[in-house]
């Protein structure tokens, strides 16, 4: 019960300082020493800070190689950080996971609702798991019961705890998967592209069911996705990630409304047009380069059209933005005043719908 | 009662049921297991029971033959022992040899080859190059080593009590390899999976992820590894027995049998040394068709 | 484009798959034109025979699958009962394929410029050396840079992008009439699918030639359709220009799947859903398949299945339009 303990509601949830993870991707040694090449290392995230006040929902967005899922995998301790620290709730994360109390209040949902079930098991018994390895409930019974509540809380029926995985659709699978990370009592879920494999019909039950959750049962979720228009429906604040680093952090109301890094500017401009508007898009050129030799300076100068001389070898600190102090940028067009000023996110505020590729 | 319903309503039955080779497989197999285990109580003679033996009935052939007699349905070898029923006490010690054998293979290479599939790195690079150098080795070879070392170093009573377990333990030592290879494999492919992640960051131990998790999504490939090494053990104590250094004469196998019989193929009394012969591919043979066919049921692709 | 003869007629076509436990019917009585020039986008969620409808196209359907009625004419020749030979020359000449995974389409062993000039010598009359020549042009149309130098490199040296972008080249550059693009975009990052989507709808108007894009994504298929058919288990629920079936869909099944798309330009407190999930080819229910999930249902929809009539501004599948429904229809008609 949160509300007994007033001090730590002030606390955030989450909070990571300046956390990196690299990971070695050398040839064997043998053969880097035929060939005379050192050692090298992917980047996958490289000095990432953020907290998420309890409650609330902080949602990580970019494409793919950005590293928004290998933070998500480090604030669950399933990577240990090369750098930084991770604090959990005012306790170091390694010192949290230690501690089984602590650690019962984590749990993760994953993407590929097919690979995240264990095939040979029965849905009871997957569900139950948290409850047996905590020790939360003692008897059989307590626990048939409380993973019949589970069942029946994510919209299904408690029969269903006696099936296999394989009888399920995409969507109930998902909720299977809730179920099991909910049975812990969680105060902080991490949700790692939860509804990308997903109809977009069935998209809808499951944000609905996360949002309904979050409010019932006073969650916090760090949200990992690369669909805009979905982390739009979900979060609170948004960071957007590029090679590694966050580029933009922002309420998500003003980054919607004023998105300032370019390369936000761009994701917003990517998504196609639902509205039939016949406006003109043009898609930013290039591809993102590779986190095992990323680009002096700005890693997105080589794709954005205000790059100049410093941003190539001058790397931009997280700094608040002008005009937008609520949102801190890492670009130095936009510190320095380059970049126009604040403009609407691609004339989306005022067209209504539009909806992004997944 | 539930689990044999859903058995025969699986697509594993109604593939096997689609498969005539299989089935014909399937029912030589159970005729050659049957009468093997069964022996004592279904064989017309007992082989070893001296008493029962009668030198003058010794080299009568089938009962077939215008010289042959009814009791002895496969004739009958130098002693007088009916080679049928010698046959399928044989099969019972081939059987039995074969399936201990796989049975250690299947426990050394499954540990083997979870443990370094699960936690990769070093354990993983030392244990897959012991696996490596026991492949260089052909499996007769290490038979003949360790059975060499053992007589060697005990007195000859001891060592013909223990003869058949150091069989047992010279096959099955040197078949693990391809057990621990192949679970290795798909370890390697079900550690990454997200419900071993989701089972990480409840924070379950490497144990037992390995065991509860792990350990039941890699066994189909081993169960079709198994019913083939069945069939390979069987023959390597065949070939080992027939070189002499297989199970003790007292408890011949379907190799002693053969390798008795040899000595009497070129003066005419065939049948000793070809029906146990006959015997051996016959089991070997349908053993391995169930195996192949195990392999195609199981894998998704061919499906 | 009405009065010209379609390209493409595929007419009450049906594939099944023969299984143990009896026939499963993937597509049922599936009708649609493709007129030259046309961009047809065929969109649904899985399941729903979108990929299937392409597969049965271009005469790849997954064994057992198979045909099972109907007829597939392409500019007024049937090639729905081809040997597989000659079905293979219609494949590479007449009709170009792209897929999801541009790995599939493209063989690893070979240089992406070995690969065009294949294609182009096997089904254009023209040499080696001018199909080379060619080769650079396509590359460089389809946005490789440096395609001179980019043409002897292996499928593997190229980004996914870059690879999608060669296998748009390749499906092109023998000029067929009818291009199938199965997904093309959905294994793309949302920056490079913007970039792909542009380039294809760019080169079928240039080139004149007639796409069906099957995807699940509505939002491409806005940018680049002139007409939609959406499918739900295995049949067309709903078929029209882009515009009307986009902003006033007629079948509820549309009108759910349009609302259940999150915006992006404003936080909504819920998200319009569609309650159940789309039925098991085993269990379809009888009747319309939509009747379990649709908040119109009524009698007529639970015994009798609907064929596509006019509806508003589009063709739809469904009872309410029917002025055989009576009044029932009608006052839920008013309403939705």
């Amino acid at each position: 019960m949160p509300d007994m303990i007033p001090a730590a509601d002030t606390r955030p949830m989450l909070e990571t300082q300046d956390v990196a993870r690299f990971f070695d991707v050398s040839r064997p040694l043998i053969q880097r020493l035929l060939a005379g090449e050192g050692k090298r290392m992917l980047r996958a995230v490289d000095g990432v800070s953020f907290s998420i006040p309890k409650g609330t929902t902080l949602s990580l967005v970019g494409e793919s190689g950005c590293g928004k899922s290998t933070v998500a995998r480090l604030v669950v301790g399933l990577y240990r950080p090369t750098r930084g620290t991770v604090i959990f709730d005012g306790q170091d994360l390694a010192q949290a996971r230690a501690d089984s109390t602590q650690r019962r209040r984590m749990q993760m949902i994953f993407q590929d609702p097919y690979a995240s079930l264990n095939p040979r098991w029965r849905v009871r018994d997957i569900i139950a798991e948290p409850i047996r390895a905590f020790g939360l409930l003692k008897t059989d019974a307590e626990i048939e019961a409380r993973v019949a509540e589970l069942l029946t809380h994510v919209g299904l029926s408690p029969l269903d705890g006696q099936k296999y995985p394989h009888e399920f659709s995409g969507g109930q699978r998902q909720r299977i998967s809730i179920a099991r990370a909910l049975s812990s009592n969680p105060e902080f879920l991490v949700c790692d592209e939860p509804t990308s494999a997903l109809d977009v019909s069935v998209q809808a039950q499951i944000l609905n069911l996360m949002k309904d959750l979050q409010r019932e049962l006073g969650l916090t979720y760090l949200f990992i996705s690369h669909n805009l228009a979905v982390v739009r429906q979900v979060s609170d604040r948004v960071g957007v990630m590029y090679l590694g680093r966050v580029v933009e952090l922002a309420p998500a109301e003003t980054l919607f409304t004023t998105p300032r890094h370019p390369y936000t500017r761009a994701l917003m401009e990517a998504i196609p047009d639902l509205d039939m508007t016949g406006r003109q898009r043009i898609p930013v050129g290039g591809e993102v380069p590779s986190p095992i030799n990323p680009p002096s300076g700005c890693p997105f100068h080589p794709r954005c059209p205000l790059a100049n001389d410093r941003c190539r070898a001058e790397l931009p600190q997280l700094i608040p933005a002008r005009d937008t102090p609520e949102a801190v940028v890492a670009c130095h067009a936009v510190e320095e005043g380059r970049d126009g000023g604040p403009m609407p996110g691609v004339a989306l505020a005022e067209t209504g719908a539009a909806v992004a590729a997944s | 009662m539930q689990a044999v319903r859903s058995f025969f309503d699986s697509d594993l039955w109604w593939s096997f049921t689609r498969n005539p080779v299989t089935v014909v497989s399937a029912i030589v197999a159970a005729i050659c297991i049957g009468g093997a285990v069964l022996a004592p109580w279904i064989a017309p003679h007992n082989p070893f029971d001296l008493a029962s033996l009668q030198l003058l009935d010794a080299f009568k052939p089938p009962a077939w033959d215008a010289d042959g007699e009814r009791t002895y349905l496969l004739g009958t070898d130098d002693q007088g022992r009916d080679v049928l029923s010698a046959i399928m006490y044989g099969a019972r010690v081939s059987l039995l040899v074969g399936f201990l054998a796989v049975v250690m293979s299947v426990t050394i290479g499954v540990t083997a080859g979870l443990v370094a599939g699960y936690m990769g790195g070093t354990v993983d690079a030392v244990l897959m190059r012991i696996a490596d150098i026991k492949l260089t080795f052909p499996t007769i070879l290490i038979a003949l080593l360790i059975d060499g070392i053992v007589r060697a170093a005990l007195p000859r009573d001891v060592h013909d009590q223990i003869a058949l377990y150091v069989v047992i333990f010279a096959i099955g030592f040197s078949n693990w390899p391809s057990f621990a290879r192949t679970v290795r494999g798909s370890t390697m492919v079900e550690r990454n999976k997200e419900y071993v992640q989701a089972a990480r960051v409840i924070g379950l131990g490497r144990g037992r992820i390995m065991l509860t998790h792990v350990l039941p999504n890699v066994l189909g490939p081993v169960l079709v590894i198994a019913t083939l090494q069945l069939g390979f053990a069987i023959l390597a104590e065949a070939t080992l027995s027939f070189l002499g250094v297989g199970v003790p004469p007292t408890q011949p196998s379907l190799g002693t049998l053969i390798r008795i019989g040899n000595d009497f193929l070129f003066s005419g009394e065939w049948w000793i040394t070809i029906f146990p012969g006959v015997a051996l591919i016959v089991l070997v043979l349908s053993v391995n068709l169930l195996g192949d066919w195990l392999r195609d049921a199981l894998n998704p692709k061919l499906r | 484009m009405s009065n010209t003869r379609p390209l493409l007629e595929v007419r009450n076509l049906r594939v099944e798959f023969p299984t143990r436990r009896g026939t499963l019917v993937a597509l049922d009585d599936v009708s649609f034109d493709i007129h030259p020039g046309e961009v047809l986008g065929v969109v649904g969620e899985s399941g729903a025979g979108k990929s299937m409808t392409g597969a049965a196209i271009i005469g790849l359907l997954e064994p057992p699958g198979r045909i099972a009625g109907g007829t597939i004419s392409l500019a007024g020749r049937r090639i729905d009962n081809l040997p597989y030979k000659e079905m293979r020359t219609v494949r590479g000449r007449e009709i170009g394929a792209i897929f999801q995974d541009p790995l599939t389409t493209l063989n690893p062993l070979y240089t992406v410029g070995r690969q065009l000039v294949e294609t182009m010598t096997t089904h254009l009359p023209i040499g080696p050396g001018e199909a080379r020549k060619k080769a650079i042009e396509w590359l460089e149309l389809v946005g490789i840079p440096a395609a001179a130098q980019r043409i002897d490199s292996y499928p593997h040296e190229f980004s996914g992008g870059m690879r999608q972008r060669v296998v748009i080249a390749l499906a092109l550059c023998a000029e067929p009439k009818l291009i199938v693009a199965d997904e093309p975009t959905t294994a793309l990052d949302v920056s490079i699918q913007a970039q792909v989507i542009a380039l294809l709808k760019t080169l079928a108007r240039e080139k004149g030639t007639s796409m069906m894009l099957v995807t699940h994504d509505m939002g491409v298929i806005a940018e680049t359709a002139d007409r939609v058919a959406v499918m739900y288990a295995g049949r067309i629920a709903e078929i029209g220009a882009v515009r009307n079936v986009v902003k006033h869909p007629s079948h509820p099944y549309t009108i759910g799947l349009m609302g259940s798309i999150p915006p992006i330009s404003h936080r909504l407190e819920r998200l319009q859903q569609i309650e159940g999930s789309m039925p098991r080819l085993s269990a379809i229910p009888k009747g319309c398949a939509y009747n379990p999930r649709c908040p119109h249902v009524f009698d007529r929809c639970r015994s009798e299945r609907p064929e596509l009539i006019p509806a508003r501004d589009t063709q739809a599948a469904c009872w309410l339009y029917d002025p055989a429904s009576g009044t029932q229809a009608a006052e839920v008609r008013a309403d939705a």
